[in-house]
């Protein structure tokens, strides 16, 4: 599955999770968290090999627009309608080392905030050419970037008047299948963050702040797109100092 | 002052939302021709080694309803206990076997269902062996971060009873929450959220 040879594979355990970091499963604020949450304790568990090990996907399962959903579902000749940005950044572990070859897949609601699903109701417009997905594998330094237009807001049936900021959802594997995260980024200086519900199921501010991509000037593109960074961080895992074979061979 | 330890923290979690399937399925989902497949909808091929299986249930929520809009991936090891991972160091999984899946509950009727092998056991951190299971993660509208579970097989009554992990669950009449049930190759397992049934979920 990867190719890369230069790096010696990590297996030490991952560190601990901290829960009081993540948001809890009971967020009552957050209506269906309440009927979809645990009430008895998670039994702990020091990973094993069943968790330390998880799947890597090559390059080779990329088409070219994969990472461009301004184009990866427009017609030819075409592009989607919005704002164009490019989200890029680094995948990072808690040790701050790079986490190269890793899959993140985005999604996310189109300029006018609305989801290409056939769930959604909401009543602003589909944009035909904007399907709304798309995916990239982190190279050597952890580097991974797309181009899309900036989501709008959208409505939703929680509280009688609550709208999600304009936000993208990632999907990110690590190495290990303990290192398995789905998150959502949100854009810098936008006011509705701090009345999101699902936003405030995070308990901490500086956990928040972590999600909030700021607009990266450097990068952008002129006449072209702006930039915005988002790095993401996932779960170190011990050094090998002392544990550089697997228990139990 | 001492050193600072330097360490970064992790990425808080969100829900996946109701639309997840846009991006971990989007064929399933009606968003054609931007992938070729979904990832993880297909984990054997015909040279596949070990015993073929289908992996079958539904989620329950606290009130008992279906959870319609959830999506489930599945880690496991190949037919020799192998994972099909860099970081696994006892050999090499059988190269014709993902070892991981990918599937979303119905939109109808609320199901998974995974076509698969039954894996070899897996040796614990003391040496031990586990007795076979899959590891199920679990995300859906709802769920602030992923949940993590374990499907063990009924016929595996001895290996089941010196499994470490099912060993540690204090109230013993949870450990038949992560027990499949079993009718020819077809394995079920239903996953209980909250409440008489709740399945147990790990902290790993």
């Amino acid at each position: 599955m990867s190719d890369r040879s230069n790096s010696k594979p990590e297996t030490g355990a991952f560190f601990a999770r901290d829960r009081a970091w993540h948001p809890p499963a009971f967020a009552p604020g957050y209506k269906t968290s309440v009927l979809r949450s645990p009430q008895r304790a998670l039994l702990s568990l020091d990973g094993t090999v069943s968790e330390i090990t998880g799947p890597v996907f090559g390059h080779s399962i990329l088409s070219e627009l994969d990472n461009d959903l301004i184009h990866n579902f427009a017609k030819p000749g075409e592009s989607a309608i919005g704002e164009r940005i490019i989200v890029h950044g680094r995948v990072l572990d808690e040790r701050g080392r790079p986490v190269p070859g890793v899959l993140l897949e985005f999604w996310q609601a189109n300029a006018g905030g609305r989801y290409r699903h056939k769930k959604e109701t909401y009543l602003a417009a589909i944009d035909p050419n904007f399907g709304g997905c798309g995916r990239a594998i982190t190279d050597d330094e952890g580097r991974y970037a797309f181009r899309t237009i900036r989501p709008g807001a959208y409505p939703w049936p929680n509280g009688v008047n609550d709208w999600r900021p304009a936000h993208i959802h990632f999907s990110v594997f690590g190495h290990g299948f303990a290192q398995r995260l789905i998150t959502q980024m949100y854009f810098e200086g936008d006011p509705m963050i701090w009345k999101c519900p699902i936003v405030g199921t995070i308990p901490d501010k500086q956990a928040i702040e972590q999600l909030i991509a700021p607009l990266d000037w450097g990068n952008t593109i002129p006449m072209d797109a702006r930039a915005y960074k988002f790095d993401i961080v996932l779960r170190g895992r011990r050094s090998t100092l002392f544990e550089n074979r697997l228990e139990g061979n | 002052m001492v050193q600072e330890l330097g360490y970064l923290k992790e990425t808080p979690s969100q829900t996946a939302g109701p639309y997840v399937h846009i991006g971990l399925t989007p064929n399933h989902s009606e968003i054609g021709g931007v992938y070729e497949t979904d990832l993880g909808s297909v984990m054997v091929n015909d040279k596949t080694l070990g015993e073929r299986i289908t992996v079958s249930g539904r989620i329950f929520d606290g009130a008992g309803g279906l959870v319609k809009d959830a999506v489930l991936e599945i880690w496991q090891a190949d037919s020799a206990g192998l994972y099909n991972s860099p970081s696994e160091l006892r050999g090499s999984a059988d190269p014709n076997f993902t070892g991981w899946g990918r599937c979303p509950t119905n939109s109808t009727d609320g199901t998974f269902r995974f076509e698969t092998i039954k894996p070899g056991r897996v040796p614990f951190k003391d040496g031990r062996k586990m007795a076979p299971h899959i590891t199920i993660w679990i995300v859906a509208r709802g769920i602030n971060i992923g949940l993590h579970t374990r499907l063990y097989f009924p016929e595996e009554t001895a290996a089941n009873a010196e499994d470490p992990l099912l060993q540690r669950i204090e109230h013993r009449d949870r450990v038949a929450t992560l027990i499949a049930s079993k009718e020819g190759s077809i394995y079920t397992f239903d996953v209980h959220l909250q409440g008489d049934k709740e399945t147990v979920f790990f902290d790993i």
